[in-house]
């Protein structure tokens, strides 16, 4: 094996001895590999070429800092070549949409040479083995697996190869492998299931083994389509809630009027228990649980209650307080703006829910002495050593499902849902089927926090001087893992100085892709007590997107065409052809009819670059629609270009939303939003009718790009709206006027 | 409690339920049938779209009593066994779904207008409301005229 200190192992769990396998723990990582490109010192050198001071997010961004603290467990993935010749591997990882299982189950056949059908892939349970390396965030995945997934298969191939030359009394080196075979010189083959089995027990001290080099994949790198995408479309695809789990029955919470509300007493506790299908009720620190024989009856009964409740913790907040203190947060300009030619602007972004099709919802069944949980989770670890504590259970009786879930947009790294329906089920000591209402996912679920930005840029003689950004934000949480990550992790992070998690994550995720002079970008949050979270990007689609109109701005006013001064200003070759491509794909500056007008933004994030040029009908500024859109993406090693497109075409009707009009709005402690005829999440009618993705050629390790495609939208929709209106628009979403009546609370 | 006939994918089954009690509840919490989602419950977001005697409805807010006597079929009931229905082959040949959880509803609601119209405009396809989250409207529309082009 390529690793020293790898063992082999056999897999527990009841398979041994109904059926003999092939399973590889590998126990370490070579350090050498695992840290390559990671060290600051190295990277550093390696950005010395860059035109203007590197920053922080240069030489090493938040993707780095996590594969730098799964790097000493990077190594513990299970794979099994079962009998039946297929290849079965565990996924540390959390699948919500963003097609994770299928590049994995693609980096896995293309090692093996074995067919992709024949590779199936499973989200693990929470390990807490795997300390730092079990977090799905970071548009990190594919960046953090690449390599171990494919020396691990690897790993197998050898193995397989090494005993079919054992079997053949061959040496292995004269063997091939092909679609799930040994194969010998003379034409003989050995199936994988037929080797599993023997490749298990042989002792194989020195085999060595390297993944192939990238110029031979033949599958990593094509369009694929998706492994579960058949499940998908016969409605056989399993979500949490359409899990069969023995006992459990519908549950919903009735939730305060204001966020982060409690109980102070229920008044109608008999009559509610006497409703029709009402099985069992509970107060839990989160509102009154109501278990019914189906969700129906759950609901109708949680809406019956009467409550009086306790003061939430933010019950005197609205919109124009929360912009009133973000805009006192913002830290001052360095630069006056005395004497110097300058373009200051600021802008605002609402809240946004994440609002995955999905509700929050999970599975839990807690017992005297153990418990296990089902739900959709992206930092699984901490959300069994949470769960434990919080039931009073040790860690190993807490078992920790994690399902493929309908959506997350950074939702899922909180795990309030699985947390919730753990306490109610020890509260009724019944197993529990939890689900949140639509109306509680969008006032008491987890939203983008707004923010307020100020930048400032300074030119004279056709060069931009000084580039100040200053985003002050209302506290985004990012208790699900990612402080212990940078404690960790301090000593290589490319900050100094005393700075909060949420500045460190800022300044290794946004930087300026432009060769501005001097460039300082300065986060500054506002700690209130809601429930808040990275949305597809922790803090990049506002603050880029940002940046991305006020560089149109700067553009106009040094006397330049969009496309041609980011040209100028851009700091790479690499970034240039990507903004060239779409210009040229898009036709850039061809002659559109009043109200018509294109627009462009540009965004490099994660190791990867991405530019968008869209066009937009706003005859009436009410009711714009990007009518069409070009996307060029350059992500270093596109794994599956069909999965790329899909994500970049997410994050454009992502920014067409949150851009245009889907928001919301925060009155007296509660979002009025409450489904999705109130949050104007984009339909097919706002969606354009044309959209054409190039992804640029492979050349280099993979990047990340499941946030890639957000900010350079935001910006190319927003500039596009300007030019087409004469508006500049300043507040985001543009249009978001309160068109509806709210729920009641 | 009143109880009510019909066939759920060619199947005849008979729910003991309240005449009010939503469709979309018998269907999952009482006969398993899992296919139609819950997004919202209020006829907003579309994901539980199933069909009644073959037109679109939206099983949160129709009521079992209105089922009595008819013909419901949901995603499950679509595919003629292996055989997958031409939506759903223009589907995976697009590689429409993300994290799939709108998808039955979408299909569902493609298949209902393929029958209104067998080549529909794109006005018509911009009238379908089901809300994708994961932004995968574009090959939704692609998927829709491979479909109308099949079929
Ligand atoms: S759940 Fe039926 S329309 Fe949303
Ligand atoms: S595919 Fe996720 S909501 Fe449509």
């Amino acid at each position: 094996m390529g690793d020293p200190t790898a063992s082999t192992t056999e897999l527990t769990g009841g398979a041994v001895g109904r059926r003999r396998f092939l399973t590889f723990l590998v126990a370490a990582p070579t350090l050498t590999l695992a840290t390559t490109n990671l060290v600051p010192e190295e990277a550093a050198a390696a950005e010395a070429g860059l035109p203007g001071l590197p920053q922080p997010a240069d030489i090493m961004d938040l993707g780095d800092v996590l594969i730098l603290a799964g790097t000493p467990t990077a190594h513990l993935l299970t794979l099994e070549v079962t009998e039946d010749g297929e290849a079965h591997f565990e996924l540390p990882r959390a699948e919500v949409g963003q097609g994770i299982t299928t590049a994995v189950a693609m980096l896995v056949a293309e090692e093996l040479d074995l067919p992709l059908a024949k590779v199936r892939v499973r989200l693990a349970d929470a390990r807490p083995e795997l300390l730092m390396n079990q977090l799905t965030g970071g548009s990190n995945t594919i960046r953090s697996v690449y390599g171990p997934v494919r020396r691990t298969a690897a790993a197998a191939r050898a193995r397989l190869v090494a005993a079919a030359g054992v079997r053949w009394d061959l040496a292995p080196g004269r063997l091939v492998t092909r679609d799930g075979a040994v194969v010998a010189p003379d034409g003989r083959t050995a199936t994988y299931g037929s080797l599993t089995s023997l490749a298990a027990t042989l002792p194989l001290p020195g085999l060595t083994a390297k993944p192939k080099p990238e110029s031979e994949h033949t599958l990593v790198g094509t369009p694929t389509s998706r492994i579960d995408a058949r499940a998908m479309v016969t409605g056989a695809m399993r979500y949490t809630l359409d899990l069969d789990v023995a006992g459990a029955r519908p549950t919903m919470v009735r939730r305060p009027p204001t966020i982060n509300g409690t109980v102070r007493s229920v008044n109608n506790e008999t009559e509610v228990r006497a409703m029709p299908g009402v099985i069992d009720l509970a107060v839990v620190p989160t509102g009154v649980a109501v278990m019914a024989e189906t969700f129906g009856q759950a609901l109708d009964a949680k809406d019956a209650l009467d409550v009086t409740w306790n003061g939430g913790t933010v019950d005197s907040l609205s919109d124009a307080d929360i912009r009133k203190r973000l805009r006192a947060a913002a830290l001052p300009f360095a630069v006056p703006p005395l004497l110097t030619l300058h373009v200051d602007a600021e802008f605002d972004f609402a809240f946004v829910s994440h609002a995955p099709l999905e509700t929050n919802c999970a599975i839990a069944d807690v017992r005297e002495d153990r418990a296990e949980i089902w739900a959709g989770l992206k930092s699984a670890i901490v959300a069994k050593q949470t769960i434990a504590a919080a039931i009073g259970l040790p860690e190993d009786r807490v078992t920790v499902h994690v399902r493929q879930s309908g959506g997350s947009f950074g939702r899922r790294l909180f795990f309030d849902g699985a947390l919730e329906a753990a306490q109610i089920s020890k509260a009724m000591a019944k197993p529990v089927k939890l689900m949140w209402s639509r109306i509680d996912d969008m006032r008491h679920g987890r939203a983008r926090p707004a923010t307020h930005h100020k930048i400032r840029a300074t030119y004279a003689l056709g060069r931009v001087l000084t580039y100040e950004h200053r985003v002050a934000a209302v506290e985004t949480d990012l208790r699900h893992g990612l402080g212990e990550i940078l404690t960790a992790t301090a000593a290589s992070l490319p900050v100094a100085g005393n700075l909060s998690f949420a500045q460190t994550v800022f300044l290794t995720t946004v930087k300026v892709p432009y060769d501005f002079g001097v460039v300082t970008e300065l986060l500054n949050e506002v700690p209130l007590k809601m429930h808040t979270a990275s949305w597809r990007s922790v803090y990049s689609a506002n603050t880029r997107g940002a940046e991305e109109i006020l560089v149109d701005e700067l553009a106009k006013k040094m006397g330049k065409d969009p496309v041609a001064f980011r040209r100028t200003f851009l700091k790479t070759d690499r970034q240039r052809r990507v903004l060239d491509k779409v210009a040229a794909e898009g036709d850039w500056g061809r002659a559109m009819p009043a109200g018509f007008a294109q627009g462009v933004g540009f965004h490099d994030e994660y190791k990867s670059c991405t530019a968008c040029l869209v066009e937009i009908d706003a005859r009436d500024p009410d009711e714009p629609r990007v009518v069409r859109a070009v996307i060029a993406a350059d992500v270093g090693r596109p794994i599956n270009p069909r999965g790329l497109e899909a994500q970049l075409l997410g994050g454009l009707t992502d920014a067409i939303s949150t851009t245009l009009r889907a928001g919301l709005h925060i009155d007296r402690g509660l979002p009025l939003e409450g489904s999705y005829s109130q949050f104007h999440y984009a339909r097919q009618k706002d969606s354009p009718l044309d959209v054409r993705i190039f992804i640029m050629p492979a050349g280099g390790e993979p990047g990340g790009a499941g946030e890639l495609g957000v900010p350079a939208a935001v910006g190319a929709i927003a500039n596009a709206y300007a030019r087409a209106t004469g508006i500049r628009p300043r507040s985001f979403p543009i249009n978001f006027d309160v068109d509806f009546t709210p729920f009641p609370r | 409690m009143p109880t009510y006939t019909f066939a759920v994918n060619g199947r005849t089954v008979t729910v003991d339920a309240p005449a009010d009690m939503p469709l979309l509840w018998v269907l999952r919490d009482r006969l398993g049938v899992t296919g139609p989602k819950y997004g919202c419950g209020i006829d907003v977001c579309k994901a539980c779209t199933s069909h009644l005697d073959g037109e679109a409805i939206n099983p949160c807010v129709v009521a079992v009593s209105e089922a009595a006597g008819r013909e419901v079929t949901t995603i499950e009931g679509l595919a003629d066994g292996d055989v997958l229905h031409p939506v759903q082959e223009a589907w995976l040949e697009q590689d429409v779904a993300q994290c799939g959880y709108c998808q039955p509803g979408q299909i569902m609601a493609a298949v209902a207008l393929l029958r209104k119209t067998a080549n529909p405009t794109d006005a018509e396809i911009d009238a379908i409301q089901n809300v994708c989250r994961c932004g995968t409207y574009v090959r939704i529309r692609e998927a829709i005229k491979r479909a109308a082009a099949k079929m």
